[in-house]
């Protein structure tokens, strides 16, 4: 009885998930469910911080500094995508109250994946938020669009999911344990079996981080599903997926690194290739942003693939930053509208400059940090990683990060030339909405101002690495 | 007596039926849905056969969790082809290509 005082915020939020389902059939007022969501998981954020540390369930669910930071930042999204859906909701004809709940289920799926220390744990966590998922990705039921999204989503992750659990399986049966730490223990270094079921459960967790050679879903549902849909999937899942892989990695196969490094090199270098040179041709921009995305997560694996303390702490640097830049690329995303109809097409921003000349230089900021250009945000992301990279002897991968983010530079300041250059089009009547107004304007000023001061940062980040090393 | 080997074979068979089920599938979309099914089966019949060869109760009930979950997974998937359905006017494969670039 005592493991579930330590479970709070996870219960919190499942009760507050089925009392708003409820409420939801008797209140017709989509907002005030979605608000009551915002504030449930703010206050799952504070119970979250003021958790104290504890392995429970049999050392199968783990809450330490690693698994808070985690938790929090998985939080920020979900409350970051609430906030877009809340300005949207019309417009995009997904003004249903089962939008909230379903962030909220996949949040609780998400913090149980990032404290899982069992291969249950694990499974359930990652299946409650991609079934979530899959009914997100086609929530907008009358656009074949999204339910194309839904479909393909769904066939993917569930194929994705066979894989896992198949490599589960041959883990359990060539170690007897299903816990991590036990697993750790009992394994046997020459099992051919053992190393197979590593290769799945790798290409599963691939597939939920979109990177290279799994990433076949992710232009497909980040253009098919409704934007702040498509900004939860870029902001949340990822962070988690990525806790999840890199808890797997380190705590069940610590001590056979060796074997597993050259997975996560090959999926690093794949995904940042990739993505430099799939994502020139892109006409849409939330195609593009799923390329992008795609490349952003080949950088973060640089730092799993280090496997050091450096490595880590500068993986959690570049996913808190890659979370605060997204949170500022899809708000800026849901202010496209022109004529009261939203536009993707990346030709449409032309002249954008001459209606919103200030909210114009904030978003050539926000393309020049994801490219990786100093002194802003994505720059440090980046140089750390590097760092990283080479103290670990790691030489090759930095190289070809440096060589791909330049590539993919251009795409991102075809974006700044389209706006500040082009021959303008129709008056654009973006920047109006407050909710989103608020993400914009706080995620571009913590973007530009991180080099100021960007102390807390890192040492959150040098704070959730004590759980490994 | 069976061998442990035997039900490895057979459930590495069932797996490989499966994948190769959703990627040669031309047809429609039910097909994939069963081939689903048919790689989750395949992973309780290796938990299974692991629980009993390692006297563990462990697998078992991993495999009770599969179940439930593959359940939940076809419900979900059956209603978002449904909505497919009802926007495209088919199900299949070859005609759902409305996204790309």
């Amino acid at each position: 009885m005592e493991n579930f005082l330590y479970l709070l915020p996870e219960v919190f939020l499942f009760v507050v998930a089925t009392i708003l389902l409820i409420l939801g059939l008797f209140i017709k007022n989509i907002r005030l469910i979605n608000n009551l969501a915002i504030i449930s998981l703010l206050i799952g954020l504070i119970l979250i911080i003021n958790q104290p540390y504890q392995s429970i369930f049999d050392n199968s669910y783990v809450i330490d500094e690693f698994s808070t930071v985690f938790k929090s930042m998985i939080l920020i999204g979900s409350i970051a995508s609430l906030m877009m859906f809340i300005s949207s909701k019309e417009d995009l004809h997904i003004d249903f109250y089962e939008f909230p709940i379903l962030i909220i289920f996949a949040t609780l799926g998400m913090m149980v994946m990032v404290s899982s220390n069992d291969l249950l744990s694990m499974f359930i966590g990652l299946e409650l938020q991609s079934l979530s998922l899959y009914v997100l990705a086609a929530l907008n039921r009358n656009s074949l669009l999204s339910s194309e999204a839904g479909i393909k989503y769904f066939i993917l992750g569930a194929l994705s999911s066979g894989l896992l659990l198949f490599g589960i399986s041959y883990i359990y049966g060539f170690s007897g344990n299903t816990n991590f730490n036990l697993i750790a223990v009992n394994y046997d270094t020459e099992s051919l079996g053992l190393l197979l079921g590593i290769v799945f459960v790798s290409a599963g967790l691939a597939f939920k981080i979109s990177a290279v050679p799994f990433h076949m879903w992710t232009p497909d549902v980040y253009q098919g599903a409704p934007t702040p849909i498509t900004g939860f999937f870029a902001l949340a899942p990822k962070v988690a997926a990525m806790g999840l892989l890199v808890r797997f990695l380190l705590n069940s196969f610590g001590e056979i690194y060796l074997d597993w490094q050259q997975i996560i090199f090959f999926i690093s270098i794949a995904s940042m290739a990739f993505a430099a040179f799939a994502a020139i041709a892109q006409k849409n921009i939330k195609r593009l942003m799923a390329y992008s995305s795609i490349g952003h997560i080949g950088f973060a694996l640089i730092g799993v693939a280090c496997v050091s303390s450096e490595g880590l702490r500068s993986l959690v640097i570049y996913l808190m930053i890659y979370l605060i830049m997204n949170i500022a690329a899809f708000s800026f995303i849901l202010s496209l509208k022109r004529n009261d109809a939203y536009f993707e097409n990346i030709s449409d921003m032309s002249g954008m400059y001459k209606n919103h000349p200030f909210s114009t230089i904030l978003i050539a900021l926000m393309m020049f940090s994801l490219a990786g250009i100093p002194p802003l945000a994505g720059f440090f992301g980046k140089f750390y990683i590097f760092v990283a990279a080479i103290e670990s002897n790691m030489t090759f991968l930095a190289v070809i990060g440096i060589i791909a983010s330049v590539i993919s530079a251009f795409y991102y300041l075809r974006i700044v030339k389209i706006i500040y250059f082009d021959e303008p089009k129709d008056e654009f009547d973006g920047f109006s909405i407050r909710s989103l107004n608020i993400l914009f304007y706080t995620s571009s000023f913590l973007i530009i101002a991180f080099f100021i001061y960007p102390a807390p940062v890192i040492s959150v980040a040098e704070y959730a690495v004590r759980s490994f090393f | 007596m069976l061998e442990l080997n035997q039900f490895l074979i057979l459930s590495a068979l069932l797996f490989a039926i499966g994948v190769i089920g959703i990627f040669l599938n031309r047809k429609n979309v039910i097909i994939i849905l069963m081939s689903i099914e048919i790689i989750l089966l395949s992973v309780n019949i290796n938990l299974v056969s692991f629980s009993y060869f390692l006297n563990d109760l462990t697998g078992q009930i991993f495999s009770l969790f599969v179940l439930t979950v593959a359940a939940a997974e076809a419900a979900i998937g059956l209603a978002i082809l449904v909505i497919y359905n009802r926007n495209a006017g088919s199900i299949e494969i070859e005609k759902i290509n409305a996204l790309k670039g």
